[in-house]
This record gives structure tokens, sequence and C-alpha cells, in this order.
């Protein structure tokens, strides 16, 4: 059946996005109601959607290049969209209304809600996109629109730098995607994904192409999701507000390249050497960012790369070939990072902005709301039961034990060092005594800011039972591996836990000191080195055939040769009359010679 | 007897006279009197072939001799346009001296 909500559900937040930025600017009030309405309206359509098995909506030819190129406009609505779509209008309806309450001072109010509002629309558009070209369009739009967040407070050096890093590095992943996109165009001779499906057949003769393709199209995952060796940007993100954070970030933006992946998994699964290096790729970075998390001073730092963990798990999900494991842990992932993150800009707020970890403490006296929601997001995070990380991490891991066993291994490391740098993180924030004047002083934030809290916590609690989770898994698990898995998952938790509360438990500073995690394995250093010497060598290469090939030999070169020629035969105009009568004669002479005796 | 060789010879010798004027005295003038010297040279040779070159009825060969009167009235021409030129050119400069006129334009 043919419907107008899903279009409705897309084109309204664009619609605000246009009316804020055109027409909206001057009145702060105005923009956020707008903007909020939006995605409001947006929410409940995508719940009109998913409540209605069977609606479609039309589609429309876009691009039309000679008849080979052709780009419909259509919408995908299938059981896997609809479910994204509920999730990021839900998410992000209740992170707008948040805002209200976290930017209420904020002089560029306007511009960040017109902002949000044109992220909701990419992002959706991400969603619903039935063709590669749409998909990264959309694509470049969310990162457009990070950029443009990330900088939201562009006057600070380090949110200019981070807005660029984010986009520079999210280009060359990218760079990547486009050019998998190309080579499947040339291959199959269509973009849309319902075209290519049936012709993926005529490829399986070709494993090394169907491999490279499957590994470019990873490429853009590995920029958007922030994995490894792309993560860099990521941590740095934070420099933007938090409910950006949260919205962008955690939840909807970064988990963009897995769901990705999953739309396009008819592709990434022909190839099974492209899903083992996803499989690592995915689990090396979850190990990687926990190992880095668990060092860091930054309350949003730490929580930035338990997001990039996090992703490493749905990607290593995606690279063990099983699309609902991944989306699952998606799912629960976006309601418990985005509380995280609420919970802990809730924080910062208060704090009037103080973000180290270590200027807090003891604030569950001072902030009970923020507190227990918090607790609520962190027991999901580490998978404790019966909270929603629980369910999904634990179907991740059960996977990876079925599937490839040393992946396994460091999951369950992971899982472990997660428990201790969450655990590390509430004890040091919420336990103890304060440890700074603003952290005395603080009180509960406002209601339009704890609501929304409410509203997460609740998900992120009950995320993981079955209403939700019968969505996602249709795989069977055995009965050995269902007891067996998660009872080392918990024992990984309970060791995690216990060390860091032992560890931390009444300190006022770090009691460790690891420089090699502490420098998040000097990543930034290694680039920074990289790219300066790359540009140094070809900047030398540039400027020497600049200098010497095009300036000394072309340029100079053809001038000096004039001049030169021009010197020599200047040598024989002496301006003597005799001289040339007698030059005149010789030639005489040798015309004779010439003409009488050859 | 003199033979058709020995005017060739007095006209070779009056052209080289005439070149080695040309070549080597620096008054204009007299430069152009010596290129008239190897005009009449080359005349006089003309003349010569006419006279020794009989056809069958006993006449002299007239395209020469015609040549010649060409040569002469194109010397006469080249002669005043030469004599305004130099003029001209001594009241510019008052020299007619070669080595003072080395440049095109003064």
């Amino acid at each position: 059946m043919s419907s107008i909500l899903p279009w409705i559900v897309l084109l309204a937040p664009l619609c605000s996005a246009a009316c804020i930025t055109l027409f909206a600017l001057r009145w702060k009030a105005l923009s956020s109601f707008i903007s909020i309405m939006a995605v409001l309206l947006s929410f409940i359509c995508s719940c009109l959607v998913f409540a209605r098995a069977d609606i479609s909506a039309p589609q429309f030819g876009w691009i039309d290049v000679a008849g080979a190129l052709k780009v419909p406009f259509g919408l995908t609505q299938d059981q896997l969209s609809k479910m994204m779509l509920v999730l990021v209008s839900g998410v992000g309806a209740v992170i707008h209304i948040y805002s209200l309450g976290y930017m209420r001072d904020d002089e560029g109010k306007s511009r960040y809600f017109g902002a949000l509002s044109l992220f909701m629309f990419a992002m959706l558009g991400i969603v619903v996109a039935n063709n590669f070209v749409m998909l990264f369009m959309f694509w470049e739009l969310v990162g457009f629109t990070s950029y443009v967040l990330i900088g939201h407070w562009f006057y600070r050096d380090a949110a200019a730098a981070a807005a660029k890093k984010a986009f520079i590095t999210t280009r060359i992943g990218d760079f990547g995607f486009m050019i998998g996109i190309l080579m499947l165009w040339m291959a199959t001779g269509s973009i849309v994904f319902a075209e290519i499906t049936p012709r993926m057949s005529m490829l399986t003769s070709h494993p090394t192409f169907l491999t490279v393709v499957a590994l470019l199209i990873f490429c853009g995952a590995v920029g958007k999701s922030a994995q490894f060796p792309l993560h860099v940007w990521l941590p740095d993100a934070m420099e933007g507000p938090t409910p950006i954070s949260a919205l962008i970030h955690a939840a909807t933006m970064v988990a963009a390249g897995v769901y990705m992946l999953v739309r396009v998994a008819f592709v990434i699964q022909t190839s099974q050497t492209a899903l083992l290096v996803i499989a690592w790729i995915g689990t090396i970075t979850a190990v990687l960012a926990a190992l880095i998390a668990t060092q860091q001073n930054d309350i949003k730092r730490i929580l930035a790369y338990s997001t990039l963990s996090q992703l490493g798990y749905m990607v290593m999900a995606v690279g063990l070939a099983s699309n609902d494991a991944s989306m699952f842990h998606l799912f629960t992932h976006a309601f418990f990072k985005a509380l995280l993150f609420l919970a802990a800009g809730s924080v910062i707020v208060m704090l009037h902005h103080e973000q180290n970890i270590w200027k807090m403490g003891g604030l569950s006296q001072k902030l009970p709301i923020t507190f227990v929601t918090f607790v609520a997001g962190a027991l999901a995070l580490i998978g404790c039961p019966p909270f929603s990380g629980f369910f999904s991490k634990d179907a991740i891991l059960a996977l990876a034990y079925q599937r490839n066993v040393p992946i396994f291994a460091v999951g369950l490391f992971t899982a472990f060092l997660t428990a201790f740098y969450v655990i590390r993180l509430l004890v040091i924030v919420f336990f103890g005594k304060p440890r700074s004047e603003v952290a005395r002083e603080s009180r509960e934030s406002p209601a339009v800011m704890t609501g929304p809290l409410i509203v997460l916590a609740l998900l992120a609690t009950l995320g993981g039972f079955a209403f939700f989770a019968r969505r996602f898994l249709a795989l069977p698990i055995e009965k050995e591996v269902a007891v067996f898995v998660p009872a080392v998952a918990i024992v990984a938790l309970i060791l995690g836990s216990g060390l860091a509360i032992v560890l931390y438990r009444n300190r006022a500073s770090e009691p460790l000191d690891l420089q090699l995690l502490r420098h998040k394995f000097y990543f930034d250093e290694f680039y920074r080195w990289l790219i300066y010497w790359t540009q140094e060598l070809l900047a030398g290469v540039f400027a020497f055939f600049d200098r010497w090939i095009i300036d000394a030999g072309a340029v100079s070169g053809s001038g000096r040769g004039t001049l030169g020629i021009g010197a020599l035969l200047r040598l024989i105009q002496i301006g003597n009359l005799q001289a040339y009568l007698f030059l005149f004669g010789l030639g005489i002479v040798a015309l004779i010679y010439f003409a009488v005796f050859h | 007897m003199i033979t058709l060789g020995d005017y060739l010879i007095v006209s070779g010798i009056l052209f080289a006279i005439g070149f080695a004027g040309v070549m080597l005295r620096r008054n204009l003038i007299i430069i152009l009197m010596s290129l008239e010297l190897m005009l009449n040279a080359a005349n006089l040779s003309l003349v010569a072939f006419s006279r020794f070159r009989v056809s069958p009825a006993g006449l002299p060969n007239y395209n020469a001799q015609v040549f010649v009167f060409f040569i002469i009235t194109v010397a006469a021409a080249e002669v005043a346009v030469g004599l305004a030129i130099l003029v001209a050119l001594f009241r510019a400069r008052q020299t007619t001296d070669v080595k003072d006129i080395s440049e095109l334009k003064f």
C-alpha cells in the first residue's frame, strides 16, 4: 500500500531546517519550537509506518544519464529501515527536548537547531535510501552536519580543529566507499539495492573483485563508524555540545556505518576474506578503545572511547555474518549510550562545564536523578543482566564463540575492560567526596533535562527483553553456548567491576600511570608525523619540479634560448655596408660554385 | 688581330676595378661610380659577344645589343635614384662616408 507517511517522516526535518535557516534565525524560541515540532511529527509518522506492515512509498526517477546511470529517488520500507526510523526519530526527539535545557542560554541556539534538523533529515535519508547514490549523498550530508555541529562553538580553537579533523578523516573512508560503489555499478550496471541483489550471482566467479568491492564499501563504514585505523576523529568530536555527542557521535550517525554494512550485506557476505577482515577490524577497535578508555580523565572522552569499543562489537558481528546480532546491539547501544551522554551532559552543565572526572566526586546525593539514570546506562553498557546491553552483547559473544574462538576471547577481554572503566568512571564521579568547589555546590538539572534521561533510562533498561529481541534475533543459540557464554561474560563483568572498585574507591587521584594508554597508543602523534612527512616529501618533489622543470626549464628556458639565438644572429648584423656586400659576394660565388660544378 | 678573349680580359679587368672600388672605397660617390664601371664591364662583354657570334647570313647577334641598351637605361635611372638618395643623406648627415652610416634609423 502506498502512502505519504514515509515522505512526511523524511521531509519534516528538512522543512524545519529550511524554515529556521531562512526565516527564523533571529527568534531562538521559535527555531527550537519548529525543530522540536518537526522531529515529533517525524517520530509519530515513523511509529505509524512501523505499525503498518504493508506500507510502501512511491518511487520516482531522479537522475538519468543517457540510460546508463539511472538514479531513482525511492524509499526502502522493510523491517530493518522501519525499525531504524523509529529509533532515529525517537532518540532524536528525546535529544531535541533535552537540548532545550542544555542550550538554553546559547548565542547560536537557532543555528544549532537548524543544523540539528538538517542532521535528522540526512540521517533519516540514510535509513530509507534505496540505492547507493542516495545513500552516499545523505552519507555526506550527515558528515557535513556533523562538521557544523562539532564546530558549533567555532570560536574555540579546539572545536574548530576537531570539526575539521572529523570531516577530513571521514572523507578518507568515504573516498574508498565511493570507489566501491562505482566498481559495483560498473560490474552490475545498477545502483539500486533491489536490482543489484539478483545480479550478484554473476560476479561469484570473480572472488577477488568481490573482496575488493566489499572492503572498499567497508572503508566508508570505517570512516563513519570510526573504526581502527580511522578512529581518531571520534574522541575529538566531543568538543561539540553534549546533546550532539549523544545524538550524532553515539546513537545515530556513527551507527550509520554499521547500518550501511547491514543494508549492503548482500555484497559483503559474498566474500569470506572481506568478512574476516571486517570482523578483526571490529575486534581490534573494540579492545583498543577499551584499553585507552581505562586511562582517560575527561568524562566525555571516556564515553567516546566506549562508543568506539561498542561500535567495534557491532562491526565484529557484521564480520561474523550476523546482521541480527549487530542491529540488536546497535539498537540497545543507541538508548544506553545516548542516556550516558545526556546524563554526563547534565553533570557537566551543573558543574559549569567541568569535564575532568577528578574534579567531581560525591555527586550521587547532589544529582540523584542523573545518578540513577547514569547507573542504568552504565549497567547496560557493561552488560549486567537484566539491562539491555547484557542481551545484545551476549548475542554477539555467543555468535563469536560459535564462529571464531580467538575473536570471542578478545571480545570477552573487552567486556572485562568495559566493566573496569565504566565502574571506574562511576566510582570517581558519583562516590567518595567532592574534589572541587563546583562539585560541592552542584544541584539537580531542570525537568526538561531529567525528563529525557528518565525516558531513555527506561528504554535502556527494558530494551533487551524479548519484545525487542525477537524482532532481531532469528538465529537459534545452542543450549550449551546459551549457558556457557553468559556465565563467562558475567564472570568477566564481576572481575572488571571488582577490580575497579578496589582500585578507585576513595581515591583523590589516578593510582595507575600507563603512558601508552593515556596517550591513546600515540595514534595522533603518529598520524601527525606521517602526514607531516608525506606532505614534506610531496611538497619537496613538487617544488623541485616547479622550480627546475617548469620555471627554469620551460619558462625561463624558452626566453633565454630566444635571447641566445638572437645574440648569435646579431654578430653578423654589424651595420657596415661593405661587409654586407662582401658577404653578398661570397653568397653569389657559393651559388655559382654549386650551380656550375655540382 | 684582336680576339674575343682580349675583349673579355679587358671586361674582366674593368669589372675587377669596379668591384674593388665598391668594396674598398669609403666615399659613396666613388662607390656609385665604381658600380657604373661594373655595369659597363658587363656591357662591353655583351657587345663583344654580339660582334663575335655572327649568323650564317653574316649579321651580328642583335639580342645582346638590345640587352645593352636596356642596361644603359636602367643604369641611368639607377644613378638618378642613387644620387637623389645621396643628396638627401648628405643633407641629413653632412657626410658621404659609409663608415658613418651604419644604422638603419637616425
